[in-house]
């Protein structure tokens, strides 16, 4: 596609204007990464430990793309139950990969109602589901707060003081996650030189792709592009929307909790209250770095994402120190660049759809003159 | 009996429920040990200092763009009226004019180019709105270390340069509405100053609202094709619903840092705008109809919950649940409009 591109001297503008925020990353990358200073060993490993991080839970939002609900914030559901997994699991003191299965097989219930109750939501808020996604994600963050803060240890029977806030219930703010830190990655061992890679955590990332690439070949894959693409139309033809649209977050909320298991068994512990949510503004920044639109996503996206945007997450303090000599700003940077990036990714998907919209109008105003 | 389930339906459960909820907290404060007095005056002096910021939300959803959850843009341009105001020197009650005055051109500059990108992006306002408040919030923090101010008050002490997280106003704009015709009722004290200041804004916006202008703002809202019919320019209109907006929510950080008695810069307005939209919705609005009853009420409402639930739950169960309260409470609520069917216009 590219080849055809620039063979073509026009269509370069068009190349630029749809890949505008990974081309905007690359520059901003490339100026950055010389200035912090950074070794490439360094770097190398810095971007395979967090590819390894990240990725699982960035796939967790192409489901619902495909279904044409645009960025999924209510993935934040899915990360909290995969926290409750790994509460639980640091309660009944199992160790090494079985914690891991068991965190997600606790997660699952937990990540299916969650999902189930966002999906039935954002059924009724066709059109906007993305902002009604994201204040339900605020929503539930009240809700597990009030579950992990006052039922756990009260009502939710919790009784390893480890985790336990010393009044007796409610969960600490910081749990270690000693018993599960980086099982994953360490469970076949490969070293290159100096650099340690996650084999196990890449194998397992790798499935989750082949299942997406398979999903989409499924009748239920095929019927969430459809509904994408006209609702009504799909309608017509027999399939269940509002189902099929439910299923899609279902999927997404479940995936995002096993994703967040490995985010959080690859940090070593976890930030009972935060971790959750920031996850989703930076797994959704990270996918449209990647040269991703509000409308379609691939797994190529996500990967280029995950480089491009944690590259720049990485490097960007340092190099706001050696520049102006404030670790600060640079922290202030990445920050204003993740938001940023979404900003221009959405308001460049808005404005090709009124493009579209408009085109197709003129085109039918056309079609009904010639008649 | 029918005319009593008309009147829920208009009001709504959520709203109900909400009013009932307060109603039982100020009921039961008594027994609990809490002065009424004391947390009535803690209630009405915040429904003064958020009041005029969930005013600023009747423009934009007058005119059809939804809630303005882009409101931190207006906070900066208010945040930076009132720290040049300090930088260059005013003191008193002048300094809250010009404060105001510096505020104008930057939330008029801001406002013009928020509403010009939220005309091309009509039907998605709300998401963008959000992220354009992030996004302008998270660039200020690093304009906040960079700017040349030199105001001892302000800066770190330490490096020189840089304005400090939280800024006191004290001998600058402290609590000049709150103290102005100030009545003092034993433990009851009403901040009439900012009452007044407030209502005066809610008039304006009222009597705007009955003007040409204002007339064909909510014919743009309510119904766009009809407002293009009959000759209404729709976008210079929603820019100018933007404009006043950002200009309201401006002034309204002022009010605010006037009686809460400091300047809050750098992560400090990233979630201001929730309270205000969730305000305006418990008093009654919809996403797409706002009227200054439903400011007033909603503050009240919204503000009484948040100052009555800590201190008297805290009296009844010696734990502070407030805080999961207010996000439940709050995003419920905006939750609660965004889904509501029969209000979908598009």
């Amino acid at each position: 596609m590219i080849k055809k591109t620039l063979s073509q001297d026009k269509s370069i503008k068009e190349f630029v204007l749809n890949n505008l925020v990974p081309i905007m990353f690359i520059v901003i990358c490339a100026i950055c990464i010389p200035v912090s200073g950074y070794s490439a060993p360094a770097l190398v490993q810095e971007m395979l430990t967090r590819i390894a991080r990240n990725s699982f839970l960035v796939i967790s939002l192409l489901v619902p793309i495909m279904a044409g609900m645009g960025m999924n914030f209510g993935m934040t559901l899915g990360a909290m139950a995969g926290q409750i997994g790994l509460i639980f699991i640091t309660e009944w003191g199992v160790v090494g990969i079985p914690a891991l299965v068991l965190a997600a097989i606790v997660s699952t219930p937990i990540s299916i109602l969650l999902g189930w109750m966002c999906g039935k939501i954002l059924n009724n808020a066709k059109g906007r589901e993305m902002v009604t996604s994201y204040i339900i994600s605020f929503f539930m963050n009240g809700v597990y707060q009030f579950i992990v803060l006052y039922c756990m240890g009260s009502v939710i029977p919790i009784k390893n003081s480890a985790i336990l806030l010393p009044r007796g219930y409610g969960i600490r703010n910081s749990v270690n996650l000693i018993n599960i830190r980086r099982v994953l990655d360490n469970l076949i061992p490969l070293r290159i030189g100096t650099v340690n890679v996650p084999v196990a955590t890449y194998l397992v990332i790798a499935l989750l792709c082949f299942f997406i690439i398979w999903f989409r070949k499924t009748k239920i894959g095929q019927d969430m592009r459809a509904v994408s693409q006209d609702m009504e139309v799909a309608r017509r033809s027999g399939i269940k929307v509002e189902h099929t649209r439910l299923l899609s977050v279902i999927i997404s909320t479940v995936l995002a909790g096993y994703g967040m298991i490995i985010y959080l068994s690859n940090m070593g512990s976890m930030n009972t209250y935060n971790a959750h949510s920031q996850i989703g503004t930076f797994s959704i920044a990270a996918l449209l770095v990647g040269g991703a639109s509000v409308a379609k996503a691939s797994i190529g996206n996500v990967f280029l994402g995950v480089i491009l945007f944690h590259m720049l997450f990485y490097v960007s303090p340092q190099a706001g120190k050696n520049l102006f000599g404030q670790a600060q700003l640079g922290e202030y940077f990445r920050v204003f660049v993740s938001y940023g990036v979404i900003t221009i990714a959405l308001v460049l998907y808005e404005m090709k759809k009124r493009r579209a919209a408009k085109l197709g109008g003129l085109t039918l105003a056309k079609a009904q003159e010639e008649k | 009996m029918n005319k009593m389930q008309r009147f829920i339906k208009e009001f709504g459960w959520p709203r109900l429920i909400i009013a009932a909820f307060l109603l039982s907290l100020f009921v039961i404060a008594p027994f609990a040990g809490v002065n009424i007095g004391t947390s009535l005056t803690d209630t009405i002096m915040r429904f003064s200092m958020n009041g005029v910021m969930v005013l600023a939300m009747v423009p934009m959803i007058h005119s059809g763009c939804g809630l303005n959850f882009g409101l931190p843009l207006g906070i900066i341009a208010g945040l930076l009226g009132g720290t040049l105001a300090m930088q260059f020197g005013f003191t008193g009650k002048l300094s809250f004019l010009m404060a105001i005055v510096l505020c104008t051109p930057f939330a008029l500059l801001f406002g013009w180019a928020y509403g010009k990108l939220l005309n091309r992006v009509k039907g998605g306002e709300m998401m963008i709105a959000t992220y354009v408040g992030f996004a302008s919030v998270s660039f200020m923090c690093m304009m906040w270390l960079l700017l040349p101010y030199s105001n001892p008050q302000m800066v770190w002490g330490y490096g020189g340069s840089g304005l400090r997280t939280t800024i006191s106003t004290e001998g600058y704009y402290y609590h000049v509405l709150s103290d102005f015709l100030n009545i003092k009722i034993g433990h009851l004290s009403i901040p009439t100053g900012s009452l007044l200041f407030f209502a005066l804004l809610a008039f304006l916006m009222w009597a705007f609202l009955h003007t040409k202008k204002g007339t064909a703002m909510t014919a743009v809202g309510s119904n766009p094709i009809y407002a293009r019919a009959s000759g209404i320019k729709i976008d210079s209109i929603r820019t100018l619903s933007v404009i006043m907006s950002t200009w309201l929510g401006a002034v309204g950080i002022l009010v605010y840092e006037q009686a809460f008695g400091f300047i809050q810069l750098y992560n400090g307005p990233f979630y201001m705008a929730l309270p205000a939209v969730s305000a305006i919705l418990i008093g009654g609005a919809s996403v797409n109809k706002a009227s200054i009853t439903n400011v007033i009420v909603g503050t009240f409402l919204f503000q009484g919950i948040v100052t009555m639930t800590p201190s008297v739950m805290n009296s009844i169960i010696h734990t502070d649940m407030s805080e999961v309260i207010r996000i439940i409470v709050s995003n419920g609520m905006i939750l609660y409009a965004l889904t509501r069917k029969t209000e979908e216009t598009r």
